[in-house]
């Protein structure tokens, strides 16, 4: 029988109980920290991308504290697993920034996540670096992206591939924004260089049966395959193609492919040939990168699968960020993005990159390759100092500062 | 001409994968009523074990055998602890399998690892006309027939049968015969187990393996059982058989997402004009 007392004492331990449940978890901040965020997948099929991303953000942030930190201070690292989920971005991201107030937030994977985390980032006027190759176009003051653009990667593909292989293309995409806007990026630079289109198809993230669209791609007969394909479920695509026997016979192509180590969890005999084009590779031969690596394999394992690019990537935008820090002698968002649009440069494992300051993007060298037998890359070909056209021929954020908006190509 | 082999081949692999994902189910929903929401980990597990086989030197086929008997066991040990205290409460059976699932998710994930692993589909492909098709595929389809007949043969030809056929009738007359139902429900559910590991292992050289790979699977499993009805095999073959068709119809027509767009709503009318599913529409039969 449910009587007065039994009834308070079960609502008071209810709301006890709630209560200690979501009690943060506070660290007592010292004094002579810097508080930073970081937002990556660890788990979903997301992960590919983001595991070798969330070692790269530790690393770094264990290098900066130990060449004397930002303004003196160490930097404390909070970081949330969005587990591939980008209503998660959205919610870690808030907590980021209002509850942990770190000094600068950096994440976000796919563009659907990042797109997720902008909208936060601009209403609380916070400082957001975005890592990771994307579609281009985002023009937003609070926003730094530092990653390779459709007109880096796609612009120096395409035409290569048609000039290699021949001029019907076959694309094949993620279906989400990024694989839509790169898609029409493709169209683009196909065009430019007098090339055709056959068909462009848009692969949901979770699809992994691809029976169908490997039969269309043959009875279209394309000279190239130029593969968007993101994520752990897509990989059953190469899987496929050349269980079919098609990887002998039409060669692909991508922007997307190794970012995410596809080239391990494949065998060589099914993927050996790919062409992909990076700002980054393990096997780069120049000294900062060959330290670095081995820097790496010391602290992470003389095993580890391959550093990626995205790894590359998310080490220079910490030290970008502390640099730009260091050189406005203050946290302040606005102060540290006039210091990053001062025109900074840095020695990156990639090689020497320039932060630009109009379009807030990053001017890379990039390199074509193709997957090896040794479940990696050999470079052939490299491109210097592409310039992020494809944003900065439309994004001006210093002469015309208050954006916060991404601009798509249209045709 | 080749079109139209290629075509049919990856027609009847559609249909085969649906029969071979959903049998296992169709034992333990059709013969037993319990709402196993475990049942895409079960697949997952069958995955991993010819994951773990082949990374220590087995061959992907030694795998693929050895898949059912060890997610059989673990099915039956699943029901000896957990499931069979919910017999005839499907709202708890459905609730406690969800937890399961979650539960199972997580310890792959601790054991195995969160990253996406792959093995090499094997066997290579041969030419049809200028269409590559996959031998393995073949070897899916024939595997789906094969479990399917020996379910039917085990059913209907063997005394284990007759008295699990029994029992779900009516498990009082049986256990006045002399079974202990209980024994029965066991068995029952690890073969059922059994055959989604068989399911998973299969699956495993085509699509990358991960711990949540269930999920892609799981809301097709239920749909296609759900729409077969209570009869074991001739519900479950019938309701894969439609379905896949029109999935596989639709998605070479245009793209994947249209098949399975296709596939539920014809799945939504078959629900809403045969409510027995597919098995209304056979008289008896297994």
């Amino acid at each position: 029988m449910l009587t007065r007392r039994t009834a308070l004492f079960q609502l008071s331990a209810a709301s006890l109980g709630l209560a200690l449940a979501n009690m943060p978890q506070r660290r007592a901040e010292a004094a002579d920290e810097i508080v930073v965020g970081s937002l990556l997948d660890s788990t979903g099929p997301i992960n590919i991308y983001g595991l070798p991303m969330v070692d790269a953000t530790k690393f770094a942030i264990d290098d900066i504290n130990s060449s004397g930190g930002v303004l003196g201070k160490k930097l404390h690292l909070v970081q949330f697993d969005a587990q591939s989920n980008n209503q998660l971005y959205t919610q870690y991201a808030t907590q980021l920034l209002l509850e942990s107030k770190v000094a600068v937030l950096m994440g976000g994977i796919t563009s659907a996540s990042r797109e997720a985390v902008r909208p936060v980032v601009d209403k609380y006027g916070a400082l957001y670096f975005y890592n990771e190759q994307y579609e281009g176009g985002v023009c937003d003051k609070n926003v730094f992206c530092t990653g390779v653009t459709p007109a880096q990667q796609i612009g120096n593909l395409a035409p290569w591939a048609v000039q290699e292989h021949g001029p019907k293309f076959y694309t094949l995409a993620a279906d989400y924004n990024y694989g839509h806007i790169s898609a029409d990026w493709v169209k683009a630079y196909l065009q430019q260089a007098k090339g055709e289109l056959a068909a462009q198809e848009f692969i949901p993230l979770d699809v992994v049966d691809f029976g169908s669209v490997i039969q269309r791609i043959e009875n279209a007969r394309p000279n190239v395959v130029f593969s968007l394909l993101v994520g752990g479920n897509h990989i059953a695509f190469y899987r496929q193609f050349a269980a079919a026997g098609l990887n002998k016979k039409i060669p692909i192509v991508s922007p997307t492919f190794g970012l995410g180590n596809e080239q391990i969890v494949l065998k060589p005999e099914e993927v050996e040939g790919l062409t992909v084009i990076y700002p980054y590779f393990q096997e780069l031969d120049n000294e900062t990168n060959k330290k670095w690596v081995a820097a790496w394999r010391q602290r992470y394992g003389a095993d580890y699968p391959y550093i990626t690019d995205s790894a590359n990537t998310v080490w220079n935008g910490w030290h970008l960020w502390a640099m730009a820090a260091n050189k406005a002698g203050s946290l302040e968002p606005a102060k540290v993005i006039a210091a990053l649009e001062s025109g900074l440069s840095f020695d990156a494992p990639e090689g020497k990159i320039r932060l630009d300051p109009q379009s807030h993007h990053v001017v890379h060298t990039v390199h074509l390759a193709k997957v090896n037998d040794k479940k990696g890359f050999t470079i052939f070909k490299s491109i210097e100092n592409v310039e992020p056209s494809d944003t900065k021929q439309v994004c001006d954020l210093i002469g015309k500062p208050d954006q916060h908006t991404q601009y798509t190509p249209k045709f | 001409m080749d079109q139209a082999v290629a075509t049919a081949v990856g027609v009847l692999f559609s249909i085969s994968t649906l029969v071979l994902l959903a049998l296992g189910l169709a034992i333990i929903f059709g013969m037993m009523g319990v709402l196993n929401l475990a049942q895409g980990e079960f697949l997952t597990l069958g995955a991993y074990t010819v994951l773990v086989a082949t990374s220590h030197g087995l061959s992907i086929w030694a795998g693929i055998l050895l898949a059912p008997f060890v997610v059989g066991s673990i099915g039956v040990i699943l029901e000896r602890s957990i499931i069979r205290f919910l017999y005839g409460r499907p709202l708890d059976t459905m609730l406690a399998t969800w937890g399961l699932s979650l539960a199972l998710v997580g310890v792959m994930t601790l054991v195995m690892g969160p990253t996406t692993e792959g093995i090499a589909t094997p066997l290579g492909s041969f030419e049809v006309g200028r269409y590559g098709v996959s031998f393995y595929r073949l070897v899916v389809i024939a595997i789906s027939a094969g479990a399917a007949l020996a379910t039917y043969l085990a059913l209907r030809h063997t005394r284990a049968g007759l008295i699990a056929r029994a029992t779900m009738q009516s498990p009082h007359l049986v256990a006045v015969s002399g079974v202990e139902p209980q024994l029965v429900y066991m068995a029952t559910f690890g073969a059922g187990a059994a055959l989604a590991g068989l399911a998973g292992a299969v699956m495993a050289p085509l699509t990358g393996v991960v711990p949540t790979m269930g999920l892609a699977f799981i809301a097709k499993i239920f749909i296609t059982v759900m729409v077969g009805g209570s009869t074991v095999l001739v519900g479950t073959v019938s309701s894969a058989g439609v379905l896949g068709l029109v999935e596989s119809a639709v998605s070479y027509a245009s793209t994947p997402m249209y098949g399975q767009v296709a596939m539920l709503a014809l799945a939504m009318v078959l629900l809403r004009l045969l409510p027995n599913g597919m098995s209304g529409l056979f008289r008896g039969g297994l």
